[in-house]
């Protein structure tokens, strides 16, 4: 059965940074990031390397930031889009850092975090540990879509995979920003085997998750529902579904909720379709918004999901539904 | 929760269609440019002194190149952004499916990356309009039997 764990001892973000490739830099949230490479390559030759050096600098600006050395943590949690998580691990093993592969499609953020804090909250061994997760426009383009250069038209739901990453690191010392409850989501039939409408394939994971966690917690208490990358059309569809099928509290639900994917990007200069996706957007738009936001006290209480839409090439082309899954931590302000 | 029925009905109510009379108005100009450009390459090299037929085949020659490096220069899928099938069905678009997957896999080695798959896009064109043709092939020599 699908529990929500309320921790006795919240877990602290410590530090945190979001870095960053050339449409994320001059997208509205730009200048809040902590590092942008407009050459989209973080001094690499390829996509690929470029996805796992990005992540490498921005846990090095995370550690940086509060004065601290890899040895410093006792656990790395970390995953990406590409196969076998390749980005992840190839980018951040020099740190030498006890080290957790992820997969959860974009939901990878919020997982990250939720996993990190169990580990934290439960054991008495770990005080200290990051998360860190990316993605990269080029090298998802051409493991799930087609070459970069090949010239074809997108639909209009598609969505753009940000370059980008975010790096946290939690623990037991206290800072302005606490985790204090968190829940795995369910991984739910999206109905729809439409790679350019990946929005609506993860909109009933997200309903989903949110209407559990709205079953015993009070809407009033919250500033924001924040979802990871469903864009305009999963956006619609979710906070229609919830003035709809949640009859006490849906309207309020829908009126809280905002997504990562809209955030992103300037959307009357920038070409991006449905919205912002990928694990490097709802981490990012954490590290160089919402986090920020927290932290002056302009929010008090956040739920945040990032989502995942969990399929492969060949699940797809052999004609499975994708799944969506938003698993959901609860962050708020701490005097 | 909902049904996959009422949920798919859903998801079309909330997904934008694409401006199709847009695109096909589009497709229509940058593919008819493209078109005469090729029949004022034709009678160019018809005027240098080509042969009618052999001016064809430097047509597509020159097309394929024209292609082929505005693909390598980044520039091509910027203007099928826009052009769609305008760029797409002539032997342009060909050319960009094979030249776009060379240079994506160029990182991955010159037998395993480029040469395993560089026709990924361009493949089943390839495959089905050798099929086609040969059907067409025997299908015709039966009929010359006959008549």
């Amino acid at each position: 059965m699908q529990k929500i764990t309320y921790l006795e001892k919240p877990v602290y973000f410590e530090s945190y940074s979001a870095t960053g490739g050339f449409e994320e830099g001059r997208g509205p949230l730009g200048k809040n990031f902590d590092f942008i490479d407009n050459s989209d390559l973080f001094g690499m030759k390829t996509c690929e390397k470029a996805e796992a050096e990005m992540a490498r600098i921005n846990l090095n600006i995370a550690l940086k930031k509060k004065n601290l050395s890899p040895s410093d943590l006792n656990v790395l949690v970390a995953g990406d889009l590409q196969n076998q998580c390749v980005a992840s691990s190839g980018g951040l093993f020099t740190f030498g850092i006890p080290f957790l592969g992820l997969y959860g499609a974009c939901s990878t953020c919020t997982e990250g975090l939720l996993v990190l804090s169990a580990m934290l909250s439960t054991s008495k061994t770990y005080t200290r540990g990051a998360s860190v997760t990316s993605s990269h426009n080029s090298a998802a383009e051409r493991q799930f879509r087609t070459p970069l250069e090949y010239g074809g038209q997108r639909a209009p739901s598609a969505q753009w995979t940000a370059t980008a990453s975010g790096a946290f690191i939690l623990g037991k010392e206290k800072s302005h920003i606490k985790i204090t409850a968190f829940m795995p989501g369910k991984a739910i039939d999206g109905y729809t085997k439409d790679q350019s409408n990946m929005g609506a394939a993860m909109a009933l994971g997200a309903f989903d998750s949110i209407n559990s966690f709205f079953k015993e917690n009070n809407p009033d208490e919250f500033d924001l529902i924040m979802t990871g990358d469903l864009g305009h059309v999963g956006s619609n569809i979710l906070e229609d579904m919830l003035r709809e099928k949640i009859t006490r509290y849906g309207t309020k639900l829908a009126s809280l909720h905002n997504d990562c994917g809209l955030l992103l990007y300037d959307f009357d200069t920038q070409d991006v379709h449905s919205g912002a996706s990928g694990c490097g957007c709802s981490a990012s738009v954490l590290a160089s918004f919402i986090l920020p936001k927290i932290e002056r006290g302009e929010l008090r209480k956040i739920l945040f999901l990032s989502t995942g839409a969990l399929m492969s090439t060949s699940s797809v082309s052999q004609g499975d539904n994708i799944l969506g899954i938003a698993p959901a931590i609860q962050i708020e302000y701490e005097e | 929760m909902e049904n996959s029925k009422d949920y798919k009905k859903r998801i079309k109510r909330h997904t934008p269609k694409s401006p199709i009379f847009k695109d096909c108005l589009l497709a229509f100009v940058f593919g008819g440019a493209i078109s005469a450009i090729g029949e004022i390459l034709a009678s160019l090299y018809i005027y240098f002194g080509a042969e009618e037929q052999t001016s064809y085949t430097l047509v597509t020659v020159t097309l394929i190149f024209v292609s082929a490096l505005l693909t390598g220069l980044g520039v091509f899928d910027n203007i099928a952004r826009y052009a769609g099938a305008g760029t797409l069905v002539p032997v342009t678009g060909f050319a960009n499916s094979v030249v776009s997957s060379a240079i994506d896999t160029k990182a991955e080695g010159l037998i395993l990356g480029v040469g395993s798959k560089i026709f990924t896009v361009a493949g089943p064109v390839i495959l089905y309009a050798i099929l086609s043709g040969s059907i067409l092939g025997v299908i015709y020599y039966f009929v010359t039997l006959f008549s």
